[in-house]
């Protein structure tokens, strides 16, 4: 997968975040970091199917859709980026299913 | 259907045509939405390149984007043609005025937002300062 933001921001580096703050023998609760949606910031009002770099970035090595409980994009944008990756999938920019 | 309506039209050509047949293709599709009423905003030549997955067993091919805009039924003819044509792997159409009329509307709000926001912060700091004497006063 092509990450073309930082790594805190990524998946991955999320869930990494999550165990570091799991404090031992507290049970399963974990510390959150607020996820903050990074369209949001960068005032995004519209995603566009043919931004490939960026479609890729939210759809990680198996070409499933990343749930914003994992990238922490907001509701609205969300529904964006469904959206547009399901247009790039139709016109072949981006796989239904990798592997 | 008297409302102007704008279109992003994209469509992949079998990666086995030379330049000038897709040329060719890209200018009969331009013609059949002139002829039909239609018109031509932009056209972008995205040129070759590897698909995600096999269309037809070919791998990849030449994509090709037109905006357009028109009353809906350049749109209808077009896909028509389309359908039929063995040279086009693949095609869609995305109706885009109403997403960028969103678009505005949340630019828009964003603005208005802008606006109001720096009298919000002065209220808030006076508020603080109220709240800091309260404090010195206790």
């Amino acid at each position: 997968m092509s990450t073309n933001f930082d790594e805190r921001d990524s998946a991955y580096g999320f869930e990494r975040e999550y165990e570091r703050a799991g404090m031992p023998g507290r049970g399963p609760r974990r510390m959150q970091r607020r996820k903050i949606c990074r369209f949001c910031i960068e005032k995004v009002d519209y995603i566009d199917f043919k931004d490939v770099k960026l479609l890729q970035s939210y759809t990680p090595e198996r070409g499933k859709i990343l749930p914003r409980r994992i990238s922490g994009v907001c509701a609205i944008h969300q529904r964006m980026l469904a959206e547009a990756i399901k247009r790039a999938r139709n016109i072949a920019l981006l796989p239904y299913a990798a592997d | 259907m008297a409302e102007k309506r704008t279109y992003e039209v994209i469509f992949i050509i079998d990666p086995n045509a030379e330049d000038a047949e897709v040329m060719r293709l890209t200018e009969a599709v331009q013609k059949i939405i002139t002829d039909q009423g239609g018109s031509i905003t932009k056209t972008e030549m995205m040129g070759k390149r590897q698909l995600a997955y096999e269309i037809n067993h070919r791998r990849d091919g030449v994509y090709v984007l037109l905006e357009v805009d028109g009353s809906g039924a350049e749109i209808a003819e077009l896909e028509r043609r389309m359908r039929v044509n063995d040279r086009i792997l693949r095609y869609m159409t995305v109706r885009v005025d109403e997403d960028r009329r969103r678009a505005q509307k949340l630019k828009d709000r964003r603005a208005r937002k802008a606006e109001r926001r720096p009298a919000a912060g002065k209220a808030k700091a006076r508020g603080d300062a109220e709240g800091a004497s309260e404090a010195e006063a206790a």
